[in-house]
């Protein structure tokens, strides 16, 4: 928003940012809102007070005191980070077989893919747990690790290939003419300006996999493999007449720490316009 | 450094299509040629296959007396300049250059002495930090010679390699990058669909049409003794006029009059085989305003009457167009050449011509002027098959 010509005059500005603050405490009110929650103490939770009155650390320390949330976090940021990991990886070598090759089948696996992304996940969770528990699979790591990995491949690889598919072809020519073997030219030339690509997708599969309620509520039991949305839903008070909302709102605001901190060490390498200068047009 | 021969090569596409057919061609170690030709010709497809970066369906290819057929591009030992420059935009220019030679594996103190001797010959040495999108185009292109030049190859490849410049920056880079290739002396093969540069750079240029080789020869030769109507109508700007005409009685016979056949034509039409009906060729610089011909020279040419539909004075010369009435000359040679000039659709009935006349003339726009041609430069090729008739091979 530098202005076309550097000219921005202070009216101009000042528009700007009301528009901005604007923009931003709307999108950000209801996270403020919990953050505030997760701040009051229980007498003052219902008061309507957007800033709390009395403010206090106990439903942080409630939380963290409990394995049951330890747990869940523990087992949320494990199956989150191998879920993105294995789907990045699988999704960069097919998403760069579609853009760059010709093979057989390659009209019928994008259709494939598509249409597992299409899929209502709804519809697809009985027949999951009936594999799951058939397999043994059921309450385990491996059985979210695989659903996730299933949803978020086509996601990586539609992605990843529109990315691929903006590196110039020729790029891979000249690194072939300069004495390059493909594995060469795929490290040194083509993977580290797919690098943005690869650092977005890993972070749209990752907010994918973290935010996902519906399988990880069907598809675990126990604390082993229960992750922090579907724990959240089984928090309670210490007592049936407790309301756990407190609680609630310090672990809802505990679990979007992760996602801003991933965010923010993979916004700086995803810098748009890197290919800019590789060709001319 | 080494010469490079295509013998017999072919490209035939899995679909069946044949890109390049037959192609012979011999380049001698250390010369400048050029594969000129309209798009389509096949001329990069053969370029891709010396680099190795398309198959060789038939024939053999060699570098340095080799065979490289089944050599992958890095094991050729050529460097190529690709038309759109494809810089790695992650590295600085300095990298860029030093890229070729990092893969080799040759060591830093090398690297960086080969990175700024090349730099320095290019003119990018106070550039060596930036990234290339930080470059301008001519600085690009340089950067992207420089990465060729780098690790002294045995051959140069260039693909279309100014044709991204503006064209006042062509015409600077054609002679620098002329004056690298004497100065290196390393064999260059340099594709281009611009007749201009390749009458200006080759030692030799090689016309191709439909992934056949027309011709193959110095600049000025296939400028002079074009083999077949496309070479003809392709080399030369503004191109060849050409003009249906009958041979009848030693005298040919066409829009322009009754054109005598002087005794060089007469001879090298002689075990040609003519046909009776052919298509005459004349080069837009054997015209000249008649009032400026003298009368010996006069009676060596044909002189005719006719309206000047556009005078362009270019300063040295003017540039006369002519409408004549008549058929125009009809050959698939000529109506490939309308087809890439983009000019098949441009409305027109009858001939058009073009003369080259002095500047001196006093021809005007919109009236009629005499023009005299010179007979004996006269070029006769067959309608059918396109052929020179009066080529002197």
């Amino acid at each position: 928003m530098a202005g076309i010509g550097g000219a921005v005059t202070t009216g101009r500005k000042a528009r700007w940012t009301v528009l901005n603050v604007l923009v931003v405490v709307y999108a950000l009110f209801p996270v403020l809102w919990i953050v505030s929650l997760s701040f009051k103490t229980k007498e003052t939770l219902g008061d309507g007070n957007f800033i709390p009155r009395e403010w206090t650390f106990d439903n942080y320390k409630t939380i963290f005191s409990t394995t049951e949330f330890v747990r869940a976090l523990v087992n949320s940021i494990g199956i989150a980070l191998i879920a993105t990991a294995v789907a990045v990886v699988f999704g960069t070598m097919a998403a760069y077989a579609i853009a760059r090759l010709d093979f057989p089948g390659k009209r019928l696996l994008i259709g494939v893919s598509l249409l597992i992304a299409m899929f209502p996940q709804i519809s697809l969770v009985s027949p999951l747990f009936e594999i799951e528990r058939g397999l043994g699979l059921f309450d385990t790591w491996p059985g979210l690790i695989l659903p996730y990995i299933t949803f978020a491949l086509p996601l990586a690889i539609y992605t990843l290939s529109a990315f691929f598919r903006e590196i110039p072809w020729e790029l891979e020519k000249a690194a072939k003419m300069d004495g390059a073997t493909p594995g060469q030219a795929f490290r040194r030339v083509i993977a580290p300006l797919a690098a943005p690509g690869v650092f977005t997708t890993a972070i749209l599969v990752f907010i994918f996999c973290w935010n996902d309620f519906l399988f990880a509520i069907s598809l675990t039991s126990t604390e082993a493999s229960r992750t922090v949305p579907v724990a959240l839903s089984f928090f309670t008070g210490s007592s049936q007449f407790e309301d756990p909302t407190g609680s609630i709102a310090a672990a809802a605001v505990v679990i979007t720490i992760p996602i801003i901190l991933f965010v923010l060490f993979f916004q700086r390498r995803i810098v748009a316009g890197l290919t800019s200068g590789a060709v001319k047009g | 450094m080494a010469e490079i021969v295509l013998d017999n090569v072919t490209k035939q596409y899995p679909d069946g299509a044949v890109a390049v057919r037959d192609v012979d061609i011999e380049i001698a170690d250390g010369e400048f040629i050029i594969l000129v030709g309209p798009s389509g010709c096949g001329k990069s497809t053969t370029l891709n296959m010396i680099a190795g970066l398309e198959d060789i369906t038939a024939g053999e290819l060699r570098i340095g007396g080799e065979r490289v057929n089944e050599r992958a591009p890095k094991d050729r030992d050529i460097a190529m300049v690709f038309q759109s420059y494809a810089l790695y935009p992650h590295m600085t220019v300095k990298e860029n250059m030093a890229f070729p030679l990092r893969l080799a594996k040759v060591d830093d103190t090398t690297v960086e002495k080969k990175v700024r001797d090349a730099a320095e010959i290019l003119d990018l040495t106070q550039h060596l930090d930036r990234k290339p999108s930080n470059l301008s185009g001519g600085q690009r292109q340089r950067v992207a010679m420089g990465r060729a030049i780098v690790r002294s190859p045995k051959a140069f490849l260039m693909d279309e390699p100014l044709s991204n410049l503006d064209a006042k920056l062509r015409v600077q880079m054609r002679t620098s990058v002329s004056r690298l290739q004497k100065q290196l002396g390393t064999t260059t093969v340099y594709v281009t669909h611009d007749q201009t540069e390749a009458m200006t750079l080759g030692d030799r240029v090689v016309v191709m049409r439909g992934g056949a080789v027309q011709q193959i020869g110095a600049p000025q030769f296939l400028y002079d003794n074009p083999a077949n109507l496309f070479v003809a109508g392709f080399i030369g700007s503004p191109a060849m006029n050409f003009v249906p005409a009958s041979l009848e009685n030693g005298v040919l016979r066409s829009a322009l009059g009754d054109v005598p056949l002087t005794d060089r034509v007469r001879s090298l039409l002689e075990g040609a085989e003519a046909p009776r009906e052919v298509i005459m060729g004349l080069r837009p610089e054997h015209f000249e305003d008649a009032r400026l011909v003298d009368d010996t020279v006069r009676s060596n040419g044909v002189t005719f009457t006719n309206q000047v539909d556009v005078l362009e004075s270019m300063g040295s010369d003017k540039f006369a167009y002519f409408s004549l009435s008549g058929e125009q000359a009809t050959s698939a040679e000529l109506a490939e050449l309308a087809a890439d000039a983009g000019s098949a659709d441009v409305p027109g009935g009858g001939v058009s011509l073009v003369a080259r006349i002095s500047a001196t003339s006093s021809a005007v726009e919109g009236e009629p002027a005499d023009i005299w041609f010179d007979a004996d430069k006269v070029q006769l090729f067959d309608p059918g098959n396109g052929r020179n008739l009066t080529y002197r091979g």
